[in-house]
């Protein structure tokens, strides 16, 4: 089971690679197109701005790699502004996003009375069942930070939510084999780590 | 809910920890990594490492901490000290720290918020400001930099607003008047800034038991609280702090 890590520059790349090293996973960091699509099954990361992200994703070809590589069947997991460029569009960008879930992201409202971006560690309450929680106690808590949120179109793509600005939001999401994640797996503790062996080991 | 994070302070020189009163009298207190492990293992939501050596030739060292830390703390944490461009921002971002943590370098070159924010993102960096008690400033306390030896022109709340507005996604705000008392944080002041602004406050300077920290959430309004000596020495664990804001209702991270 080879694990392709998508490096387009975009931000916590080294957090996601030192956290598949401890946990002995074989994977590859590449932002080669051909690279990553014989990989098994691909972690989408990236924290910071939705239109520099698409731009770089497609100066190296990756957007097309990642639809062919949802289109294959294969397991795609985006985590942070990777769970919101899977999405059609986004509101903090002009550029047409990947498509992979239909929907987009959305900006907390800063009339709510809470600080932006939306920093720290919150609850995430599974809505449907679903392998990436199984090793997960309930209460456990996850470290977020984002000002933008997704949306699916369908609340069949809802997997978890999360409570914040008085909003309950999609904080975990999936269609078919592509899964993502707003919250950061990789620092979220012992339980973060879980999440990510249940995404090496499950059998989808 | 968002829960409020206890945040561990650790200043590192030549690559070990010290802690000095009001940023004098340093003395070592152990080697970062080992320190950044257990508090990990304690339930720290968060470390931040100030590098006080921060001179160039002593950088390599810090980079060799960070990426030590990384590679067995899976919670975020930043770096600051002598950080003063795009470049150094990128080799300590790549050695696995989340922000970056900017005071003195910009209060002299503001523009470095602006840069690091379009090039990394704005949570990336993060505004630490020293603020000394003055009633002749409009907020009533000044910025001061080099850890509370050079004044500023600057007024705090003013600094806060036009850091958010270039681009800082979270502020620790160090009170040095408070700093190494272990009286409690500045509450007025802690209140006042996060009020003021959109992006999170981690009130840093005079924690000296767990009830400061709940004070400082319920009181000051803090998004986060930074703590130093009062774990360091062994006084209190961070599971101490976290079932005292329990016990006073505040929610907090308390499964890890």
């Amino acid at each position: 089971m080879r694990i392709g890590l998508v490096d387009y520059d975009a931000g916590n790349l080294t957090s996601v690679e030192t956290a598949l090293r401890a946990l002995d996973a074989d994977y590859l960091v590449s932002s080669q197109p051909e690279a990553l699509a014989s990989c098994d099954r691909l972690i989408f990361p990236g924290v910071g701005d939705a239109d520099s992200a698409m731009q770089v994703l497609k100066q190296r070809g990756l957007d097309q790699m990642l639809r062919d590589f949802a289109g294959s069947g294969k397991l795609i997991l985006g985590i942070c502004l990777g769970a919101q460029i899977i999405l059609d569009s986004s509101e903090e960008s002009a550029t047409t996003c990947l498509g992979l879930i239909p929907g987009r992201a959305v900006r907390f409202p800063s009339d709510a009375g809470e600080k932006i971006p939306h920093m720290g560690w919150n609850r995430v309450e599974p809505v449907q069942p679903h392998p990436l929680f199984e090793q997960v106690p309930a209460d456990a808590s996850f470290y977020f930070v984002h000002s933008y949120y997704p949306v699916p179109e369908n609340e069949q793509f809802v997997l978890s939510r999360t409570h914040y600005a008085g909003i309950d939001f999609a904080s975990a999401i999936r269609r078919e084999n592509t899964w993502a994640v707003q919250f950061h797996p990789e620092k979220s503790g012992r339980f973060g780590l879980s999440m990510l062996q249940s995404y090496l080991d499950c059998t989808d | 809910m968002l829960e409020k994070r206890v945040i561990v302070c650790l200043d590192v020189r030549d690559g070990r920890t010290t802690k000095g009163v009001r940023f004098e009298g340093n003395v070592d207190i152990g080697d970062p990594v080992e320190m950044a492990r257990r508090y990990y293992e304690e339930g720290a939501d968060e470390l931040v490492f100030y590098d006080i050596t921060a001179s160039a030739e002593d950088r390599g060292i810090m980079i060799d901490v960070v990426r030590r830390v990384a590679s067995q703390i899976f919670i975020p944490f930043s770096v600051g000290g002598g950080i003063a461009d795009v470049s150094a921002m990128r080799e300590v971002l790549l050695a696995g720290a989340e922000k970056i943590s900017v005071n003195s370098q910009a209060v002299r070159n503001p523009s470095i918020i602006d840069e690091g924010a379009r090039r990394f993102g704005q949570q990336c960096i993060v505004l630490g400001m020293d603020a000394l008690r003055d009633p002749s400033m409009p907020s009533g306390y000044r910025v001061v930099i080099q850890g509370g030896r050079t004044h500023t022109e600057l007024d705090a709340r003013a600094w806060a607003l036009e850091a958010v507005e270039r681009g800082v996604g979270e502020i620790v705000l160090n009170s040095i008047d408070a700093d190494g008392t272990r009286d409690g944080y500045e509450l007025q002041l802690t209140r006042m800034i996060s009020e003021a602004v959109t992006v999170p406050v981690v009130a840093s300077g005079g924690a000296g038991v767990p009830a400061h920290v709940s004070e400082v959430f319920a009181d000051g309004r803090a998004d986060a609280a930074l703590v130093a000596s009062m774990v360091h020495y062994g006084d209190y664990t961070v599971s101490d702090i976290k079932a005292e804001m329990h016990a006073q209702s505040i929610p907090v991270r308390r499964r890890w």
